[in-house]
């Protein structure tokens, strides 16, 4: 019997169909979504699959900001897929809103209506980067029904070590949410990568909106235990 | 009586399992012709594994015993060629089971589904009279319907009815759900249909359609083997040339309307080839 649920637990880790949704993104992070299916790319190595059916995904790829209207089919997509399953957040829009955070009609990011297991920053994320988050994505599922431990933020050479004090150069975090601090700023681009302890693959130039630097009033339900976003 | 029991179910576990490692084959052989890596020749095993290890959830439970009814029927249907038994009737239970795959589709309240399974419909309108035909042609060679009695020929059957081999090319690619006949549960994933009629199969249902899948492609391939039955080489080259003609085919190919598939012109042109080969035999 052990040998069996074994193999499915191998089958279980090689096998991730995902459903990529666009919750309205800009389109950016979903050609780069789709840039992974091709043969530059190749996320079929990794049995990988853009499956299209919550009903047969195991992993959900969401792009983009949530908004009112949308997080009803968020939530509904999310409550359609079998369990085990898992939530990569692919992209600043779907982390916390991104650019868009603050308009009228954004809700924010993915976590504020399903748990998110990997976040994957960037504006657009690379497709390198994704292709990581997805698989991190297993990782993190694993966790979930209790077959290994949950996968650490990944961090590059140049973030500092999230157990530091967090520098005092660092923007305090609801700054974006301003009208006019809309990230467009190069000063906050030096301030970028300060706390990341996130599950952040390796992208560096665009880490100037880790989905860490959430507002005070952004509900972290991004699951129990693990630093940052990583593994809920 | 226990022992061909046993002998069979090991030939049908034997059956699934290269089925499996066809399909694998198949992606990677896919991939490649896209110039992509593809995945290992064993995900097929990893892709059902994992969806057995789902948590089963349907909307209608009539899925449930439509799943395992397909599933049943066609590895009957692989049994009876196997027991060299009659072409005829593998072809009914063969229905059978597709009947009950559509009927699965069809009860669920999913536009997709509902799409997926009506176009399904529309191809086994089409398929099933050409392996009729297809099967009259082996018994005008023989002299009966029962694979049996194929082996007892002495010369292999494919001279004989070459047009009636392309008409099994036209009905193969439709079973195995191949381009430019896959727009009804299409492989591929993403496509405008979902995933047809495999829609609301989830878990572990599609794992057993996905295995019914491995069945039948080993049946169908079998039964192109059957026009060399002469010497082993001949049936493996003949089936394994019919499948990777069908993965070109597949690569080469835009996928049709199903309004293509109700065109007099269409269908009846190949059916008229089978009909062509059967007057041959007729007269010769
Ligand atoms: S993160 Fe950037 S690229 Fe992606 S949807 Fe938002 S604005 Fe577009």
């Amino acid at each position: 019997m052990d040998i069996f649920r074994n193999l499915l637990h191998h089958g279980r880790m090689k096998s991730p169909w995902f459903l990529h949704f666009d919750c309205g993104s800009c389109n950016g992070c979903d050609i780069e979504t789709l840039a992974c299916l091709t043969p530059r790319y190749d996320v079929e190595r990794f049995g990988a699959v853009n499956i299209g059916n919550p009903k047969h995904a195991d992993v959900l790829l969401v792009t983009g900001t949530v908004n009112p209207r949308n997080r009803l089919v968020l939530r509904q997509i999310f409550d359609q897929m079998p369990s085990p399953k898992a939530v990569v957040a692919v992209g600043a829009c779907s982390l916390s809103g991104g650019v868009f955070r603050g308009a009228y009609n954004v809700v924010g990011g993915v976590h504020e209506v399903i748990p998110v297991d990997v976040s994957v920053p960037g504006c657009p994320p690379r497709p390198e980067a994704i292709i990581d988050g997805l698989l991190e994505a297993m990782a993190a599922m694993a966790a979930k029904i209790g077959r290994g431990p949950a996968p650490g933020p990944t961090l590059m050479p140049w973030d500092p070590d999230p157990g530091r004090e967090e520098p005092a150069s660092a923007r305090p975090p609801d700054s974006r949410a301003a009208p006019d601090g809309n990230g467009k700023a190069p000063e906050e681009r030096g301030t970028a990568p300060a706390p990341a302890p996130d599950a952040s693959p390796p992208v560096a130039e665009d880490s100037g909106r880790d989905p860490d630097a959430r507002p005070p009033d952004g509900h972290d339900q991004a699951g129990p235990g693990s630093a940052g976003t990583a593994a809920g | 009586m226990t022992l061909p029991i046993i002998g069979t179910l090991a030939c049908l576990v034997l059956a699934a399992f290269t089925g499996g490692l066809l399909g694998g084959i198949d992606r990677r052989l896919t991939a490649r012709l896209q110039s992509r890596q593809g995945p290992p020749i064993l995900q097929p095993f990893l892709d059902v594994a994992k969806l057995l290890g789902k948590t089963p959830s349907v909307t209608n439970a009539w899925i449930v015993p439509c799943a395992i009814l397909t599933l049943a029927s066609t590895a009957v249907a692989l049994a009876i060629l196997l027991r060299g038994g009659d072409l005829l009737l593998i072809l009914f239970v063969l229905a059978a089971g597709a009947v009950f795959q559509t009927a699965g589709a069809l009860c669920v309240p999913s536009p997709y589904s509902h799409l997926g399974a009506h176009r399904e419909l529309l191809l086994m309108l089409v398929h099933e009279p050409i392996l009729i035909l297809v099967f009259t042609g082996i018994a005008m060679c023989t002299g009966s319907f029962s694979v049996a009695d194929v082996f007892r020929e002495q010369a292999p059957l494919l001279p004989r009815m070459p047009l009636c081999f392309l008409a099994l090319g036209y009905a193969l690619t439709i079973r195995l759900r191949k381009s430019p006949f896959d727009f009804a549960a299409s492989p591929h994933a993403h496509q405008e249909l979902v995933r047809g009629l495999l829609t609301e199969y989830a878990g572990p249902y599609l794992a057993l359609l996905e295995i019914a899948h491995w069945l039948e492609t080993v049946l169908l391939l079998g039964v192109c083997a059957l026009l060399w039955h002469t010497s082993l080489l001949g049936m493996a080259m003949l089936a394994l040339g019919s499948f990777l003609a069908e993965i070109l085919l597949d690569n080469a190919t835009a996928r049709l309307t199903w309004q293509w598939m109700v065109r007099r012109m269409s269908p009846l042109a190949v059916m008229g080839l089978a009909l062509v080969n059967l007057l041959w035999l007729y007269v010769a």
